[in-house]
């Protein structure tokens, strides 16, 4: 990671040479940006950051800015830009509630280490903490779910903390930071120095570089092993070592499980892949898990949606940790052998000296076994669509296109990691830590705004899609022509599946239509197609989408070959039945002897 | 297990309120906190007495040295220091009691600074074992005030070469 951008910083410098005439912070700002290469930005203007957006339009040319319908859409589709880029994010917003607005894609990116940059404006510094129109303490605010963040309250200081902050975000383990700009700042002037040094005494990037004799300890590790497998997160995509792991598994022929970040750093339909681990895994990753002795995490940090009970997750296993934040180090699980350091460069050094498991035949064997006999699983026959038809019938369609996936939160989000098969990093965007509901969406018109010529489809639910339908909007008026395949069920789904087997399937405010219907209470068999609602056909057609509705299972995949081949954006409502749970399931806090099949 | 933990600090706004944050939202138990300038006047010193098993300190040191604003996290109880804490004392002292008070005040190097007619302020530092000891002496004579600044500590001896790793 920090080599990737390690050059960008370098390059700012000498793209960046000192201004000789004054400038006023809100150019700052902006010259700043691009002198560290951002072309895109998604900004909310308002009072307090009034002087940003007139500075913005003065470099047209340079950078585009997209206006969201809401700062939290704003904030979402930069990391959507982030996270298909693997480039920072910059979103921006006014004081108060535009800021407020900002917690929740912050707090998301902060727990999926997503390198995210947003400024905020200010009230003036006079009025700082007299309760001020639109004043709300921001950096009070986020100081606990940002990576770092900033009051600037001197114009001098602009040009350093810019530089700062794109340090910050994109260094070591990537997250957001957050910069406060009250209007005076903005509006004052003086000589900048872009080059002015860092001041991060407290900024060290620590053990970036794994130790060779560790590295030598995972290679006698790994030749001993007689049953080992990999768990790869969303750090070996951050980290950009999907090659690199590729490559070990070459070498070692080690079958790898996936978190749900991580999906994507190996190709899903290898024959090696054990697909997603943990509370929906597979049930051969979870297996494979209960029975490894050598589990190798690669920049994952032990969830509790993917370990269950801590204490029997990987019962055989010598654990071996690689992460690039030391915190993550023995904070959940203790590790046999712990590498703190850049999961690429670790990987690139074993991939030096490694050597296959002297005989992992009987272990290929087992797993295979497992593969076969319990692969994820649907009724096919039935009769309406199912949501995960639906999805396997997207990845049949779109499996030879470079495409993008992102989801909402919910069992679509499940079945998508299901049953969609990545092959390649970044094509999964999708809120993984804090389980953002309205993520879908707006994400992907962010990575549309990043690859406009890719195809960038949102597999949403209905709860997740309502959260933030205002961004179809942006999609229609900036031109991001994105896909969403609606899994409509009427109801919020997981929820739902959490009542039927942990409460008595007593339906309690889970049901999205009308009150009056007898679904509220968990009565009546689903709603029929012409009495759905809302009507997102007309919503979407509303927003000058195009717009289709199935629910015959003869109509998907036509439906489905429309969104794909139209240039517009484009809503398919999938009708299908609520009453489908994500399986397998391990319930919270439990362990693969649990584990629900049916 | 009771860990004294020293970290220097960025003097900027806010840092008091993220560390403190950071404590509370992850759970930890601070026993005692105290802050205050150093001789570079960009840095602050910030003690923490923290109570939990090796593994809790493990993740407070990591957690506090993540904090961007964090320079140096050092644990001070793992090597030969000083530790003080200092107390003022306001004592029920009426004219038959105040020789017994000022003479266990002498044995425990304490001052008397203040005295009013019925009572008098003690001002005593040290250890926290003697502190606390003081506060039990003085507890039959009515205490009716007491403030400390929370316990401040230092290595002993030469300073040690700064360690990336530490």
């Amino acid at each position: 990671m920090s080599t990737v951008f390690s050059s960008a910083i370098s390059d700012s410098s000498s793209s960046g040479a000192t201004q000789a005439r004054p400038q006023t912070g809100a150019e700052i700002v902006v010259q700043s940006l691009v002198n560290h290469g951002v072309d895109t930005i998604f900004a909310y203007p308002g009072g307090a950051s009034i002087p940003l957006h007139q500075a913005l339009t003065r470099y047209r040319d340079k950078i585009r800015v997209i206006l969201p319908r809401h700062e939290q859409g704003g904030g979402f589709a930069a990391q959507g830009y982030a996270r298909s880029t693997g480039k920072i994010g910059v979103c921006m917003a006014t004081s108060g509630p535009g800021a407020t607005n900002f917690v929740t894609p912050i707090a998301d990116a902060k727990l999926d280490s997503v390198p995210l940059l947003a400024i905020t404006g200010q009230v003036n510094t006079a009025v700082i903490g007299t309760d001020a129109f639109q004043e709300t303490p921001i950096v009070e605010v986020c100081r606990s779910v940002t990576k770092h963040h900033y009051l600037v309250t001197d114009v001098k200081d602009i040009a350093r903390v810019m530089r700062e902050a794109f340090y910050v975000a994109t260094t070591g383990r990537p997250g957001p930071v957050l910069i406060d700009l009250p209007k005076n700042v903005q509006t004052a002037q003086t000589i900048p120095d872009y080059e002015a040094p860092m001041n991060l005494p407290g900024y060290r990037l620590g053990q970036q570089r794994a130790k060779p004799e560790d590295i030598e300890q995972l290679a006698a590790m790994i030749r001993r092993s007689k049953r080992p497998m990999i768990v790869a997160g969303g750090g070996v995509i951050r980290a950009n070592a999907s090659n690199e792991l590729r490559t070990l598994v070459k070498k070692t022929r080690i079958p790898v499980a996936m978190t749900l970040m991580g999906l994507g750093a190996f190709p899903g339909d290898d024959p090696l892949s054990l697909d997603m681990l943990g509370m929906h895994g597979s049930v051969y990753a979870n297996y494979a898990v209960d029975n490894a002795d050598l589990l190798i995490g690669l920049g994952m940090r032990f969830d509790d949606r993917v370990t269950g009970k801590v204490s029997e997750f990987a019962p055989r296993a010598k654990i071996v940790h690689i992460d690039i934040d030391p915190s993550e180090i023995n904070k959940i699980k203790r590790a046999d052998l712990a590498i703190c350091g850049d999961v690429k460069h670790a990987l690139a050094e074993l991939n030096q000296i490694v050597e296959p498991p002297e005989d992992l035949s009987e272990w290929h064997r087992k797993v295979a076994a497992w593969k076969h006999d319990e692969p994820f699983t649907y009724d096919r026959d039935f009769p309406g669509i199912l949501p995960q038809h639906a999805i396997s019938e997207l990845w049949r369609l779109t499996r030879d296109k470079d495409v993008i996936i992102t989801t909402g939160v919910g069992q679509h989000q499940m079945w998508t990691a299901q049953y969609y098969k990545f092959r390649e990093p970044r094509r999964l965007l999708s809120s993984g830590g804090l389980g953002t509901m309205g993520f879908g969406l707006p994400a992907a018109a962010g990575a549309k705004a990043a690859f406009p010529e890719r195809l960038v489809i949102d597999i949403d639910g209905d709860g997740s899609l309502l959260m933030n339908i205002q961004e179809m909007a942006t999609c229609y008026c900036e031109k991001l022509p994105v896909k969403v395949m609606l899994l409509n069920n009427m109801h919020l789904g997981m929820v739902v599946q959490w009542e039927d087997r942990f409460h008595a399937a007593n339906r309690a405010h889970t049901y999205l239509g009308s009150i009056d219907d007898p679904e509220a209470i968990g009565l009546g068999n689903g709603i029929s197609p012409e009495h759905r609602y809302p009507d997102f056909v007309a919503i979407a057609k509303g927003f000058h989408w195009e717009a289709r509705q199935v629910s015959q299972k003869s109509e998907l995949v036509p439906a489905l070959e429309d969104m794909i081949n139209s240039p517009a954006p484009f809503l398919v409502d999938v009708q299908v039945p609520y009453q489908e749970h994500v399986l397998p399931m391990i319930p919270a806090g439990m362990t693969v002897r649990d584990l629900i099949k049916r | 297990m009771r860990h004294v933990l020293s970290a220097l600090v960025q003097n900027v706004p806010g840092v008091l309120s993220h560390i403190s944050g950071m404590l509370a939202s992850r759970g930890y138990n601070i026993d005692s906190l105290a802050v205050g300038e150093t001789e570079d006047p960009r840095l602050s010193r910030m003690t923490f007495v923290v109570v939990g098993d090796d593994r809790v300190l493990e993740q407070v040191r990591k957690q506090l040295e993540k904090i961007v604003t964090v320079v140096r996290v050092e644990d001070v109880s793992a090597q030969n220091y000083v530790e003080r804490d200092l107390m003022l004392v306001k004592v029920a002292a009426p004219p038959g009691k105040r020789s017994e008070i000022r003479e266990l005040t002498e044995i425990f190097r304490g001052r008397i600074v203040d005295v009013a007619p019925e009572m008098v302020i003690i001002e005593i530092s040290g250890p926290e074992r003697k502190i606390e000891a003081f506060i039990e002496l003085m507890r039959p004579f009515g205490i009716i005030e007491l403030v400390r600044t929370g316990r401040i500590a230092m290595v002993r001896g030469a300073r040690q070469p700064e360690n990336e790793d530490s």
